[in-house]
């Protein structure tokens, strides 16, 4: 019966291990987020973005100015 | 559709989207890894230009019911605004493609469907400009137009879904609601797709309003 014991546990640290390595092995970005470098990436895009925006604010104006 | 509520209204929605996109949390999934993130940027190009291939089919339409000049210009604007929004996903897809699927472009069923879908779309620019007559023109095109709408939809939406394809919800694929199985990704989606949408009829109202004071300044001379 120990002997039974033992090797369902040993079974079962395998699976679950596995498991466990299994779920590590899939790499996310965590050191660029906890170092808190993502933000710049994010600033630079909301710069790039929100310039545009304008660019096309003004473009809508020019045009307005045209059809009066 | 002068007012600029609903400019601004996208412009936010898109910016939203780029800072919960980066920062907001995902699924930890096998291979998309964090370039998961790009349902956020990539899916929403193409319903942009989906959009604008439907208010230039609705156009169209309108075109041959009452044949005022304006409709067809419309049509015209929506599809030249929609390819680049279609040119715009097809890179990012190449890209996304590339570094998943491990090609830039895996002769998969959506992406060939939407490269068909795009020669239609140009086909048709090429086509208006074969036709010297304004109104044979405008007429053709529109009928041309309302040929090419549905076909686009089979080749991009309905055929990969009913063979094998890389795309999610295709073939064995699960789509990505059955993958984000806590749908925390699902609000930013929408949102992304909505400010896109608004951005890209913006961009198209503006090209409309450039071509109906060309079209003036032409009756003028």
């Amino acid at each position: 019966m120990i002997i039974m014991k033992k090797i369902i546990t040993i079974l079962l640290f395998c699976i679950t291990s596995h498991y466990t390595f299994a779920q590590n092995q899939i790499e996310m970005a965590t050191g660029l987020r906890s170092s808190g470098k993502i933000y710049v990436v994010v600033l630079v895009l909301l710069t790039i973005f929100v310039v545009l925006g304008v660019f096309l604010f003004m473009l809508d104006k020019r045009i307005k100015k045209l059809e009066k | 559709m002068r007012q600029s509520w609903w400019k601004i209204l996208g412009l936010v929605m898109v910016a939203a989207s780029i800072v919960v996109g980066f920062l907001g949390p995902v699924p930890a999934l096998f291979l998309l890894h964090e370039t998961i993130r790009n349902v956020y940027f990539h899916v929403p190009m193409w319903s942009a230009m989906f959009a604008l291939y439907l208010i230039s089919v609705i156009y169209s339409i309108r075109y041959l019911s009452r044949s005022r000049v304006n409709d067809d210009l419309m049509a015209v604007e929506a599809v030249n605004t929609g390819i680049v929004f279609c040119i715009i996903g097809l890179l990012t897809g190449m890209q996304w493609a590339n570094i998943t699927w491990g090609d830039f472009w895996p002769n998969d069923p959506k992406t060939n469907g939407s490269a068909i879908a795009t020669l239609m779309y140009l086909a048709y620019l090429v086509l208006r400009n074969a036709l010297e007559e304004e109104q044979k023109r405008a007429k053709i095109s529109a009928i041309y137009n309302i040929f090419a709408f549905p076909i686009m939809i089979v080749l991009m939406y309905i055929m990969p879904k009913m063979t094998d394809s890389l795309h999610p919800g295709s073939g064995g694929n699960g789509t990505f609601g059955d993958l984000d199985m806590d749908n925390q990704m699902r609000p930013v989606f929408y949102t992304a797709t909505i400010g896109w949408i608004l951005i890209g009829v913006w961009i198209c109202t503006l090209r409309y309003r450039v071509r109906l004071l060309e079209n003036k300044r032409n009756l003028i001379d």
